[in-house]
């Protein structure tokens, strides 16, 4: 505890290791031999699906739960088998987990209390004052609004200033409005006081809008970790491409792989992806394009675009969502690629059943191995 | 519904005015009359009790009719032979029955919500028995047990208590589990992890929020204990407990002071009854 502060802070930095960590019940497997490091001060979300075992891991880290194998430390101090109460490590629980019979003050307090601190009138305080709920001390949690609720658990985590501080879908119970604005709130936070963050949750967008890096969990291992922008960019298996955001992938034949540009035959028609986004170099391959990256035009028109075309498109659905016009369209060998148009005033607009040819640039399309599963990771809504 | 209802019924009315109006307002407050019917039904003995508690009886014993108004039988409490040795006889079992009882029934209960152990659902089911065993079974039981352990001479004032533990526990252990049962262990984990051991844990977080059912469990616990006839009969030995005083004055007839016990408790409970909703109201949890 008392080590959390001053000492050890200016010493060497105290980088967040979990090394082959494992956790099974009984037969299932929560979390299979992950290896990660979060750098200190860095802003850190663990992003899956419910069930991928990211909840058991931040859970390992706070010390509630005890990993089968592996060891967890921060900095050179080995926490692995320490109780709760004797690591530098917080939490913002999910249901917040408020005390219902003490103040938000005593809430506040209460870690400041139990360490023995001196002045925990004047640090309370400040941490209500840098929460806002100065005027509210006094209350109880179940008089105060969700997302006030929510700023008393992140308060009375912080006071404490953690070695880390450990999120567990902190926003999960808000709604949608409140919760972009303690998006950016949290990040403010973070940013002021340079405490590393771990943020577990499954919403891809909280997660992109926060984090400086992002680690994709599936099935109690990490599928790919990265920045943001990265993992957007250029996933390497085929549940990051549709767990962030959303992707098309055509089924293809790697046809050349000894140039920068690796070039693929997509149903008769060559294409080509950078080498740098090219997970496979031989036999097939899922071709992935966001559909914000593909241009329609006009079939046989001179308006198409240079780079990848796939022509011989047509419009099966349009939407229009405001900021873009959302199509499907239905290429020769029957599948409905999403292209997403934005509405610049620019482009020309089209309606179902026109032809259309497809256009986009190599370094915007990715090639995974075409092992996997085409669908993992989608959200069910988008397809059919 | 029912004021689309109401605005209709003036035009009706008019054809037939007296039966339907009388009928109309039968039917609406039909849940309301019901309602205060069972009330009365509910109170008449106690006030039946609390009036006779001023009556003035015209012999030795209370009357079963009010006659004259007094003060005296308040005044005069203590008078009638044996009451209030009675009385204190069975505040004393009372308690020491209820601290025991809500002890080990707190600690039975948090065993069997928070730690899983070989026989725990089998310790769920019995510890229902002894709230179905009948009492006279129950006690007759007993006091066949005490007389074989040699307590024959001894019944008593540590007999009673040792029936009244018995069968307090199961209704203490039932009513801090649904507390324990309905408590987020989400709480404890979030002070382990404010740097809180396992006993401030427990001092800080667990027991006052485990108290409301603790204290529920205990008033349970006082008002069968002390109340209790059929049990206390057959493990009394010559004691007398406050019931059994006024079983046994049955006989000779009721001594008015009896009914300013009756009053006394009765008030004692209500205010109790009001004080804790006030403090409830005062601290939402």
């Amino acid at each position: 505890m008392a080590q959390s502060d001053g000492e050890q802070r200016s010493g060497a930095p105290r980088d967040l290791h979990l090394t082959e960590v494992s956790k099974r019940f009984g037969d299932f497997v929560a979390v299979d031999d992950l290896t990660l490091t979060v750098p200190e001060g860095a802003f850190f979300a663990l992003l899956g699906p419910s069930g991928c075992g990211k909840t058991t891991t931040l859970r390992m880290v706070a010390g509630l739960e005890d990993p089968t194998a592996g060891t967890v430390s921060i900095g050179a101090e080995d926490i692995t088998g320490l109780k709760p109460y004797k690591r530098p490590v917080n939490t913002v629980f999910q249901s917040y987990a408020l005390f219902p019979h003490l103040t938000i003050f005593e809430n506040i307090a209460f870690g400041l209390r139990r360490r023995g601190v001196k002045d925990v009138k004047r640090q309370t305080d400040d941490m209500l004052r840098l929460v806002q709920l100065e005027q509210y001390g006094g209350r109880k949690p179940a008089q105060l609004s969700g997302g006030q609720q929510q700023r008393v658990a992140l308060g009375r985590a912080l006071i404490n200033e953690p070695g880390v501080l450990l999120l567990d879908e902190p926003l999960g119970a808000l709604d949608l409005k409140l919760r972009r604005q303690m998006q950016l709130e949290l990040k403010r936070i973070q940013t002021e006081i340079g405490i590393t963050f771990v943020h577990v949750t499954h919403d891809q967008e909280e997660a992109m809008t926060m984090a400086d890096t992002i680690a994709v969990m599936n099935s109690g291992v990490i599928e790919q970790m990265g920045a943001p922008t990265e993992l957007y960019e250029n996933p390497r298996t085929t549940f990051v491409a549709n767990f962030l955001g959303q992707s098309n992938l055509v089924s293809t034949d790697v046809v050349d792989s000894s140039g920068s540009t690796v070039i693929v035959d997509c149903h008769g028609q060559k294409v080509g992806v950078d080498e740098s986004r090219s997970h496979t170099d031989q036999g097939k391959g899922w071709l992935g394009i966001r559909p914000e990256k593909i241009f329609a035009s006009q079939r046989d028109s001179e308006d198409l675009e240079d780079g990848n075309q796939l022509t011989g498109g047509v419009v099966s659905d349009v939407s229009f969502v405001g900021v873009s016009t959302q199509y499907l369209v239905r290429m020769p060998w029957g599948q409905e690629l999403m292209v997403f148009e934005q509405n610049t005033g620019q482009r020309q607009s089209f309606k179902s059943g026109d032809e259309v040819d497809l256009a986009w640039s190599p370094q915007h399309s990715f090639l995974l191995d075409a092992d996997q599963d085409a669908a993992a990771g989608a959200v069910r809504e988008d397809v059919g | 519904m029912a004021t689309a209802v109401r605005e209709t019924a003036p035009e009706r009315s008019a054809s037939r005015p007296r039966h339907r109006g009388w009928w109309r307002w039968f039917t609406d407050n039909i849940v309301l009359l019901i309602g205060i019917a069972v009330l009365v039904y509910t109170f008449v003995p106690i006030g039946y009790v609390i009036a006779l508690s001023f009556s003035k009886p015209s012999g030795r014993a209370a009357s079963a009719e009010f006659e004259t108004f007094t003060w005296d039988n308040w005044t005069t409490v203590c008078e009638p032979d044996g009451l209030c040795e009675s009385l204190q006889l069975s505040f004393a079992v009372s308690l020491v029955a209820t601290v025991v009882a809500t002890l080990l029934g707190t600690l039975m209960a948090f065993a069997l919500v928070r730690h899983s152990f070989r026989g725990r659902a089998a310790s769920n089911l019995l510890i229902f028995l002894p709230m179905a065993t009948p009492e006279v079974v129950m006690g007759s039981s007993l006091l066949a047990m005490f007389v074989s352990l040699g307590f024959n001479g001894a019944l008593g004032f540590i007999t009673i208590v040792i029936a009244h533990i018995l069968f307090c526990l199961s209704f203490v252990v039932v009513t801090v589990k649904a507390r324990l049962a309905g408590m987020d262990s989400r709480l404890e984990q979030a002070a382990m992890d404010l740097y809180a051991n396992e006993w401030q844990t427990f001092r800080l977080v667990t027991l006052p929020l485990a108290m409301p059912g603790i204290v529920a469990g205990a008033l349970l616990a006082f008002s069968l204990s002390f109340d209790d006839f059929i049990i206390t009969n057959f493990t009394s030995g010559q004691s007398q407990t406050f019931p059994l005083y006024v079983y046994g004055s049955k006989l000779k007839g009721f001594p008015a002071q009896l009914f300013v016990i009756g009053t006394l408790m009765f008030v004692v409970s209500l205010l109790l009854v009001v004080i804790v909703e006030l403090w409830r109201r005062r601290r939402p949890t």
